[in-house]
């Protein structure tokens, strides 16, 4: 039968290659992903190709838009503000990723181990305030370090200490740190306890055969089986580190002093555009964050991989 | 296709303005302009002929303005939209000019916003509709802010003039004198804060628009521009008693830091945690509104002086209603602004609470005797309107007002929450503003 049918269709090939069928079987295939290719053009590249053309011109109060080439990107290079805010995203994505995953990773293993009384309950409340949106995690955050009328000031109040002001310069980029951590963890304690849950228990069973432990299972059997999710986990995090915005933005209503509008990347391109209508170069730092988001989640991606093989 | 004459035209206002600054440009308005005289016989008929005008405003007063404009002139339909208060809508109007789609054919634009539309033609100079001819109609303040060069490029809607605003109950029961000078208002601040811990003088937590004000008072001109030449200084003589007072009251931690149009805000002026507020003609609606439970205790008082004797004042706020370039039915939006910010409008908008721009109804006697229940029944317009008079009118804004306030925080706002000097603070704004001045293409100066 199917020899049958593979001979059948080479003799129609064979007789129908007069009219050149190569040209017409890729058109075939471009009918079929064509819609995919033109809602892809069209959503992501194109955005992409016109961020790139706006960061090849410069738009002037006095003398209005001329094309000057690399020169925003040599710009962004030397740009003491744009560095500054990449560091400050930094050391962001230093302290507070491990913090974040580590309690997500610890929470997940807490679960999967069976021992927890109230399973579903705690699952659950440690996974809600993912859903919460990150504008209103920031209000109620935002209300409670308050040291005039919020639970900071209230503490203060009570207990006649003197609490330092979680919005203060200093300490600002811990307090976000707090918000993006309590909002986070159940994201991806979620992701951590769903590759946990695909371990087959064949495994553990020969584990407790062979007189394993509870941490000697965790350390030879969970983690290397999880090591995808960490990793995916990871990025995700970094991505989210690189891109800080809703936070601090939201907070800089509170404490406009602490948040500049240079304070992260994100906030830095979106003050460009909005309030310095430098839409350019805004583009420009847009396209640099881009890259340098790319190549590090990439070097994480790769590092954690071919520790996988 | 209707587009490249008009970048055209820029392109000649903006090479123009380039070569010969912006006073020299003033001739050749007419040549660059693509409008003729506009007569009142053209708007006469433009209105009876009718169509529609889309207004962006926040200002609430001017809802009763259109019900009243078109009832008068029923085939006009006015469109009256919220589109943000101030720089959430500069950011609406200049996406929809950077797009040339969606502009409206009247836009509220506040006094410091208004000389960056104007410098880039992004509005319409409404000399050749005869707005030239309002100017002994309006107080000198508001009228030099909608003037650039010759021409004019809004007409004003209403006008901050300082008062200090504060609370009687606060100050009586401390017995404290309503300061006079800056010098009073440091010693009032500190025998209040002793009295009371939990009492501030005022609040701020840096707010480019009252330094400014406060600057402008002082006699400080920190901002020159000429053209396309721009040059900042805040270390003139009016700056160092600004920064000299200011500093003492940072430092002595004798202004509360509470956020202004907060909550907070408007509680700490009902329970007596903020005694003062120096702040424009058009507060009063606010207190009204805002801190209900307060009435009858505050009342309205002169500027504090910086030097003893002086009757220095200065503008806070205030808008214009302008014609973006791109708006369409010129004659009809004209008629509209000039209706309510010179005509039958004003009078509709002081009733609601607005206070006028015009030197006609600042000065009438109906105004003037206005008691004012809020504040306990004193007539507080006698106070704004010698105010308005007093106001210097040679003051300038940067070309980019807009922006630079949005990095006041980032740089002077130091000052506020470390140990920064409010001084040095400026000095980094300064910095900021000119470093951006040139990225535009000004010729800066230091």
């Amino acid at each position: 039968m199917t020899t049958l049918h593979l001979r059948g269709a080479a003799a129609e090939r064979r007789t129908s290659r007069p009219p050149s069928p190569r040209r017409r079987r890729s058109w075939t295939g471009w009918g079929f992903i064509g819609p995919f290719v033109a809602v892809f053009a069209l959503v992501f590249l194109a955005p992409l190709a016109y961020s790139v053309y706006l960061s090849l011109f410069r738009d002037q109060l006095i003398g209005g838009t001329t094309f000057v080439g690399l020169d925003n990107y040599q710009q962004a290079l030397q740009d003491s503000q744009f560095w500054a805010s990449l560091g400050r995203v930094s050391l962001f994505l230093a302290v507070q990723v491990p913090i974040m995953l580590g309690i997500a990773l610890l929470v997940a293993l807490a679960l999967d181990s069976g021992r927890l009384y109230g399973k579903d309950f705690f699952r659950i409340s440690v996974f809600l305030p993912y859903a919460v949106p990150a504008v209103v995690a920031s209000l109620m955050w935002g209300f409670m370090y308050g040291t005039r009328f919020g639970l900071v000031g209230d503490i203060n109040d009570a207990l006649g200490v003197s609490l330092p002001d979680p919005l203060s310069p200093d300490l600002v980029l811990a307090s976000i740190g707090n918000i993006v951590t309590w909002e986070f963890t159940g994201y991806n304690m979620l992701i951590f306890y769903s590759a946990l849950r695909v371990i087959p228990h064949s495994l553990y069973e020969a584990a407790e055969i062979d007189g394993a432990g509870q941490l000697r299972v965790i350390t030879a059997i969970k983690l290397p089986a999880i090591r995808g999710a960490l990793v995916i986990a990871t990025i995700f995090s970094i991505i989210g580190s690189f891109q800080l915005f809703n936070e601090p933005s939201i907070l800089q209503n509170l404490a406009r002093n602490s948040i500049t509008t240079d304070f992260t990347p994100n906030l830095y391109t979106y003050s460009l555009s909005f309030a310095g209508r430098q839409q350019n170069y805004s583009a420009t730092v847009a396209i640099v964050m881009g890259l340098i988001t790319m190549v590090i989640a990439y070097a994480v991606q790769l590092r954690g991989m071919r520790k996988g093989a | 296709m209707p587009q490249n004459p008009r970048r055209l035209l820029r392109g000649i206002g903006l090479l123009c303005a380039l070569a010969l600054g912006a006073t020299a440009c003033g001739g050749s308005d007419d040549e660059g302009s693509d409008q003729k005289q506009v007569s009142s016989a053209d708007i006469e008929a433009a209105l009876k002929k009718g169509g529609k005008v889309k207004v962006w405003a926040w200002e609430p007063t001017l809802k009763k303005v259109v019900a009243d404009f078109e009832k008068e002139h029923p085939a006009v339909d006015v469109e009256l939209v919220n589109a943000g208060t101030n720089k959430d809508q500069y950011t609406a109007l200049q996406n929809a000019i950077s797009a040339k789609k969606g502009v409206p054919d009247v836009a509220q634009v506040e006094y410091y916003a208004l000389s960056q539309y104007a410098l880039t033609k992004s509005v319409t100079d409404l000399t050749p509709f005869g707005a030239d001819k309002l100017a002994s109609s309006y107080s000198p303040g508001p009228w030099n802010a909608v003037k650039s060069g010759d021409g004019v490029y809004g007409l004003p809607m209403d006008s901050g003039p300082m008062a200090l605003f504060y609370n009687k109950k606060v100050f009586d029961k401390h017995k404290i004198k309503v300061p006079t000078t800056w010098d009073e208002y440091l010693q009032a601040a500190r025998k209040l804060h002793k009295a009371d811990p939990k009492a501030y003088i005022t609040s701020d937590t840096g707010e480019a628009g009252l330094t400014t004000s406060l600057l402008w008072q002082a006699g400080s001109r920190p901002y020159k521009v000429d053209g396309t030449k721009v040059g900042i200084d805040f270390t003139d003589k009016g700056a160092r008693a600004y920064t000299d007072t200011w500093q003492k009251l940072l430092d002595e931690k004798l202004v509360a830091p509470i956020n202004p149009w907060t909550d907070e805000w408007y509680k700490a002026f009902g329970d007596g945690t903020i005694a003062t507020l120096p702040s424009g003609a058009w507060m009063p609606a606010n207190f009204a509104s805002g801190v209900k439970e307060a009435a009858g205790d505050w009342r309205a008082a002169p500027l504090p002086q910086w030097t003893a004797g002086d009757k220095a004042s200065a503008e806070n706020g205030g808008s214009s209603l302008a014609l973006p370039e791109l708006g369409e039915n010129k004659e009809l939006a004209y008629a509209f602004v000039e209706y309510a910010n010179s005509g039958k409008g004003v009078q509709t908008r002081i009733s609601e609470g607005a206070f006028p721009a015009t030197t006609k109804d600042l000065k009438s006697k109906a105004f003037q005797e206005t008691e004012f229940a809020y504040f306990g029944g004193q007539k507080a317009n006698k106070v704004f309107a010698e105010s308005a008079a007093n106001v210097a009118d040679d003051w300038q804004y940067l070309p980019y007002q807009v922006y630079a306030n949005s990095i006041f925080n980032d740089t002077a706002g130091k000052a506020y929450v470390s140990g920064t000097p409010l001084a040095e603070g400026l000095k980094s704004w300064q910095d900021a503003s000119l470093k951006y001045g040139s990225e535009q293409g000004f010729s800066v100066q230091k």
